[in-house]
């Protein structure tokens, strides 16, 4: 990914423009890189959904490209990977990667590393997508660098262009606009997707695959870096906002922090998930993991009401999986009005306990009918 | 114990506005700030150097103006700020940027002695990709501690270091050994207040300034855009969808009215999110 421009250079945002239209040959070593590769992120007996949302995606790209789809494991038990890798061929993957070792039971960058970067050296990937989860944005990082090549970071569509070339389309300038960077001359072109910009893919029980097995050629005694302890998050401490059905939440239109507990009630009242738009987690009022958006979390719940929210790409790419949008804010020029299926030009501050007080009495009374 | 501190300049993203017609970014009259991460790592480097003594050497790659963040990361207590501004380096991505920041690493090495922590910002906030500290973790091959929570204590005569990292689903507790990169989370410390008697040293201080030269960089080619594996080759505003949003006619409509119009628009639309919600209200 470019990160903004360095040093002054004129006519921004075409960073990088003059090379856009710079046509080389792959080089010949590249040329034997073939098929779309996921990293399946394995860890405490399960697959992150990421992983087989990936392989959703991952399966369009190769079939686009008539390549397999292969998928990367990489853990401590070969059974436990074996059981996970059947799971990918359910999700679309043709084959599995497995690197098992005692060493790998917990994750440890220099450990996994090794490992990724081993296998991709082996057997060549054209494509290589990682969820950008804290693991995947740890390894993908030191991945990329090792084999030097391009990466691009929290991607929000992919697709192949004419030349065989992965197009990775991902908001830039602080989420202001969108940009699609490609990785021209090296291989593998990597890129992370966060967790539910893409949808799980169907299921397919009983379809089958191949494990590959590739050996960890590293001791315990080379790695630095140890694990004394994994304390795991309580459960109600985690917030499900990523896989809520109804989510809730606020933006700076509601002025205070104070009023912020109108969308916390509303979210209540339904058994709703809530939550806030960056500016808020930047004002304290509410906690970054209630962030929705680029840099916080993606959703795709059915239902997402959005009170008092301008609607910025950042914040549009983080909710654009949504059935249903209803936005509600007094500035009928709000960008949230393009991608909102319904909007309710008015002051949040006042709708927002009216709702919470419709919806209340709508369920009591027909609760009590039923 | 010598740490040193990677920061960036950038753009205040909040006041970042986009022409509406040409669809560039009008960078004119946005302030530019230190990215925000970048602040929670400055402070616990000047933490550790008050707790266990040493230097913090603060580092950017960025133009000349880049300056004026360096004299601030002077203010608020560092030793040292050294700038690495060339023309060379425009139009770097993530892993040029790594390159010619790990050279200037190896320059201050040398100069000032070797480093046990390079901190880096978790991420910036124009960027957003969080891959340039990685980056130098892998091309010094320092271990790599990112998303730390907590940096739980370090022994110096040992190079030991203790930290919590945020990981998926909890906390990992890790030892290492340094030298080591470290990212760290928002929330995780806030930054001092610089005194005024430190701004006025700060604005006299001296600000090491290298070019891809001085700072010992050994292939151009792997700087700037050539350096560059990805490309950028479109930059758009996403197209408002076919239809805009259906408006409720609610102009001048008390909210309770309001309220009632929308219940009954949603529950024409999603069915089944009335049966959900009944069901769900009923559960409690």
């Amino acid at each position: 990914m470019t990160t903004a421009p360095q040093a002054p250079k004129p006519a921004a945002p075409a960073a990088g423009g003059n090379r856009a239209t710079m046509k080389k040959e792959l080089p010949e070593h590249f040329k034997a890189y073939r098929h779309v590769w996921v990293f399946i992120e394995y860890e405490h007996g399960k697959i992150h959904p990421v992983s087989l949302e990936l392989l959703g995606e991952g399966r369009k790209l190769a079939d686009k490209l008539q390549v397999e789809l292969a998928g990367v494991i990489i853990g401590e038990k070969a059974d436990e990977l074996a059981a996970a890798a059947q799971e990918c061929f359910e999700y679309g993957a043709d084959l599995c990667y497995r690197v098992y070792d005692p060493i790998l039971a917990h994750y440890r960058n220099q450990s996994f590393t090794k490992a990724m970067t081993d296998v991709v050296n082996t057997y060549k990937p054209e494509i290589f997508l990682l969820g950008a989860t804290t693991l995947g944005r740890d390894l993908a990082g030191s991945v990329a660098t090792t084999l030097l090549t391009g990466l691009t970071a929290d991607c929000t569509e992919l697709a192949i262009d004419d030349e065989r070339s992965l197009a990775a389309t991902r908001p830039t300038f602080g989420g202001s606009l969108l940009c699609t960077i490609h990785t021209l001359n090296f291989r593998p072109q990597m890129a992370t997707v966060r967790p539910r910009v893409f949808g799980l893919p169907d299921r397919q029980p009983g379809r089958t695959g191949r494990v590959i097995d590739h050996p960890l050629d590293m001791t315990e005694e080379s790695i630095i870096t140890k694990v004394l302890k994994f304390i795991p998050d309580r459960e109600s401490n985690q917030c499900q906002l990523a896989f809520a059905d109804i989510v809730v939440a606020g933006g700076l239109g509601l002025r205070s922090a104070e009023n912020f507990h109108l969308v916390k009630n509303l979210a209540e009242v339904l058994g709703a998930e809530y939550g806030g738009s960056r500016p808020l987690v930047q004002k304290g009022w509410i906690t970054a993991d209630r962030q929705i958006g680029q840099t916080g979390k993606t959703i795709r719940p059915k239902v997402y009401i959005a009170a008092g929210i301008s609607g910025a790409i950042q914040h549009r790419v983080g909710v654009e999986g949504a059935d249903l949008i209803i936005a509600i804010n007094t500035d009928p020029n709000a960008p949230i009005y393009d991608f909102a299926h319904v909007g309710l030009i008015a002051d949040a501050t006042q709708v927002l306990p009216a709702l919470t007080e419709a919806f209340a009495k709508h369920l009591s009374v027909n609760r009590i009918a039923g | 114990m010598h740490i040193v501190v990677c920061i960036k300049q950038v753009p205040d993203s909040a006041q970042i506005r986009v022409h509406p017609v040409t669809n560039t970014i009008m960078r004119q009259g946005v302030p530019t700030i230190i990215n925000p991460y970048d602040l929670v790592v400055l402070e616990e480097a000047l933490r550790l150097r008050d707790n266990y003594g040493g230097t913090v050497t603060v580092l950017t790659m960025g133009p000349p103006m880049a300056e004026d963040s360096l004299r601030k990361c002077l203010t608020f207590g560092a030793d040292r700020a050294v700038l690495l501004t060339d023309r060379f380096f425009a139009g770097s991505d993530t892993l040029a940027t790594s390159y010619a920041l790990t050279a200037a690493i190896r320059k201050i090495s040398e100069t000032w002695g070797k480093p046990d922590i390079v901190f880096a910002g978790k991420q910036t906030i124009d960027g957003d990709t969080a891959q340039v500290g990685p980056g130098i973790a892998s091309r010094l091959n320092l271990q790599q501690l990112t998303y730390v929570s907590k940096i739980n204590g370090v022994v110096s005569d040992k190079n030991q270091i203790e930290v919590e990292r945020r990981a998926e689903g909890g906390i990992q507790v890790l030892v290492s050994t340094m030298p080591v990169l470290v990212t760290m989370i928002e929330g995780s410390n806030e930054m001092r207040r610089g005194t005024m008697a430190a701004a006025l040293a700060a604005a006299k201080a001296e600000i090491v300034t290298w070019s891809a030269a001085d700072a010992g960089v050994e292939d151009m080619t792997k700087c700037g855009l050539r350096g560059s594996p990805t490309v950028v080759k479109k930059v758009f505003a996403p197209a408002a969808r076919s239809e805009k949003a259906f408006q409720l006619p609610v102009a001048g409509k008390p909210a309770e009215e309001i309220a009632a119009l929308l219940l009954e628009d949603l529950f024409q639309r999603k069915p089944a999110i009335e049966d959900e919600l009944m069901k769900f209200a009923s559960g409690q």
